[in-house]
């Protein structure tokens, strides 16, 4: 499916969520990276070691929901922006999902965005809670964007609203 | 002028720099050619993060993977760089090749081995008016925006969903520039899929059995004729749509650049997964002809990382010809073909080992 | 169009030079190519192909395809596309005779 569009399927990208159990109690990291291609940052970017250590440098990384806190460090390492964070409660009727951003304009705290799911649709509203930096990865940033609860399985990506 | 030399590296890309660092600071004389004016080839143009291992520079920048190669090479006294030079040709029966320098200073250059790091060039895809101004290769579109800071139009329609097609979409809206869509001849996507998800994400439509029909203008690109394809990539009639342009991108396939393999009768064969005519080679990169080797797209269309690995394997090789390979050599050369070959060896790197299985000899 | 601003690449500061195209004075940065520097000002037209004269301009923008030559301080079928550009250069297009 992805193959031809470009993007997951709900029942490709569940598949790479954890239960609705560990949904439900934090911040967890989702990998979106189906395919055996030769690389590997992301088995070093975790503190925790909850990203399972490669055999070789095609295998498909593996996140241990349970290790993961959600702190996102991996985010910006992965070359592909394949990695993201996601707090399904964060505040009442509000999720937080925390994604990489290489794009003009950067956004700062308080801005509103557009949410944007896999395939491009606009598909509701969002504020940037913050946006972070990292000594490793300059140019890059990861923003932690808030967003109406029933679109955390959906959002994806933001575009900055000019106004 | 003449000039003399143990090893003669054509190319200062990847490749190139990184055999030249295997003699760094050794005493073999070494002269480097490079028709730009600056050493880094295409890594130079390539602003996104790259792949493969931390040993490779995972997740660095290409044009900071560019500068991290090219130190080493500009600070060691024994290799002479050459930039703005142009190999021209091989004469056997004087033993010099032949490099002209700013268009106008001819070298006739003697050396023991050579490597040829020289690249690839851009396909073209044949449809009307296809020279029209405002289409480009995509390694153009890439050269006006992350080295000059031009950008190549308004509104872009990239052809292609191979790596390169979907990286420089993905370049172009970080530059600003609209990508109105993606086409693609094949009913799927050719690149890696988390290079399609980000240019999905921003919103970038990608358009599979679709390819161009013609183009439209008088003194530049104005428009296009898309049109779809059934299973058997034929035409199908009456899907034609016009869709208004000023840049159209090929990001269609890169070949090979092996004109000079002729000039020293090293064998070559036309592969199409290797992207064109590619030398016959042993798993030292060395070619039917004893002294010449052959690192990078040169010896088949493949990555950057594939490239620096290469070359590091050819350089290794022409050192121990040379009978001057320590140890740190041979284990730099055996971790390479190690890398090499995993890298390889996933279901994305069918194509690569398929073609190679047809150039690969070791008997060569 | 200048691109002028970027998020991973930073473009510095260039020197601005004049030169001529067929006697026209234009602008460009020292070091970039001929052909860029061009296009930048609205020149994408800059050849002509040998037997129908059509239009050519940038296209491979490295040395490889021809699209781009010209006649540069003189001499002709230079690849703008890689030439450097000097204060006071003189580009002309090249005529086609056939």
């Amino acid at each position: 499916m992805y193959k031809n569009t470009g993007y997951l399927s709900s029942q490709e990208y569940s598949s790479c969520m954890p239960d609705e159990e560990r949904m439900n109690s934090g911040a967890v990291a989702i990998i979106e990276c189906p395919e055996h291609i030769p690389c590997n940052p992301c088995q070093e970017a975790c503190s925790r070691g909850a990203i399972q250590p490669f055999e070789k440098i095609t295998d498909l990384p593996v996140i241990d929901f349970e290790r993961c806190n959600g702190c996102g460090n991996c985010i910006a390492v992965c070359p592909g922006l394949a990695i993201y964070v996601l707090q399904k409660e964060y505040e009442p009727g509000f999720s937080l999902i925390k994604i990489p951003y290489e794009m003009l304009p950067i956004p700062q705290k308080g801005d509103r965005c557009d949410i944007l799911s896999r395939d491009g649709s606009v598909i509701g509203q969002g504020l940037v809670e913050r946006v972070q930096k990292y000594s490793f990865n300059l140019k890059g940033r990861v923003l932690w964007i808030k967003i109406p609860k029933e679109l955390h399985r959906e959002a994806r990506n933001i575009r900055v609203v000019n106004e | 002028m003449k000039q003399i030399c143990d090893v003669l590296i054509v190319g200062a890309g990847p490749a190139g720099l990184c055999a030249a660092s295997i003699f760094a600071n050794t005493d073999v004389q070494v002269i480097v050619l490079e028709r730009d004016p600056f050493l880094g080839g295409q890594l130079l143009k390539q602003t996104h993060m790259f792949f493969g291992s931390k040993e490779q520079y995972a997740g660095t920048r290409g044009f900071e993977i560019g500068t991290l190669l090219k130190e080493p090479i500009l600070q060691a006294k024994n290799i002479r760089i050459f930039t703005n030079t142009v190999a021209a040709g091989f004469y056997p029966e004087d033993g010099f090749l032949l490099a002209i320098e700013n268009d106008q200073e001819l070298h006739r250059i003697y050396f023991k081995k050579i490597l040829l790091a020289t690249g690839a060039s851009e396909k073209a895809l044949s449809f009307e008016n296809n020279d029209l101004p405002g289409i480009f290769g995509a390694g153009a579109v890439q050269t006006l925006m992350n080295m000059y800071g031009v950008a190549p139009g308004k509104e872009v329609i990239m052809v292609g969903s191979g790596n390169i097609g979907l990286i420089v979409s993905y370049q172009l809206m970080q530059a600003g520039i609209s990508v109105k869509c993606i086409v693609e001849a094949a009913p799927v996507i050719g690149g890696y899929f988390v290079h399609a998800a980000k240019v999905r994400r921003l919103q970038i439509p990608i358009y599979t059995q679709t390819t161009v029909r013609k183009a439209f203008g008088t003194e530049s690109l104005e428009g296009v004729e898309l049109i779809s394809l059934d299973a058997h990539w034929q035409e199908i009639a009456g899907s034609e749509r016009y869709e208004t342009c000023d840049t159209l991108c090929l990001a269609v396939g890169l070949s090979p650049l092996s004109e000079l393999l002729s000039h020293f009768q090293c064998e070559t064969q036309y592969v199409p997964e290797l992207g064109g005519s590619v030398a016959l080679r042993n798993q030292r990169m060395q070619c039917t002809h004893k002294d010449v080797f052959i690192a990078g797209d040169v010896a088949g269309i493949e990555e950057a990382s594939s490239a620096m690995l290469e070359g590091m394997i050819a350089g290794v090789s022409i050192a121990e010809d040379l009978g001057i390979a320590t140890p740190s050599h041979k284990s730099i050369k055996e971790e390479s073909t190690q890398f090499l070959q995993a890298m390889r060896s996933g279901p994305i790197g069918d194509k690569i080992r398929s073609g190679l299985r047809k150039v690969e000899d070791s008997h060569v | 169009m200048r691109i002028e601003k970027h998020p991973i690449l930073e473009f510095g500061e260039k020197k601005k030079v004049t030169f001529f195209l067929d006697g026209q004075r234009v602008t460009g940065y020292e070091g970039e190519p001929i052909a860029v520097a061009l296009f930048e000002q609205g020149f994408k037209n800059i050849s002509k192909s040998l037997v129908y004269h059509r239009p050519r301009g940038i296209f491979c923008c490295i040395g490889n395809c021809s699209s781009c030559l010209m006649k540069v301080n003189g001499v002709p079928n230079v690849r703008t596309c890689t030439k450097q550009l000097e204060e006071g250069m003189i580009v002309e297009t090249q005529k086609r005779e056939s």
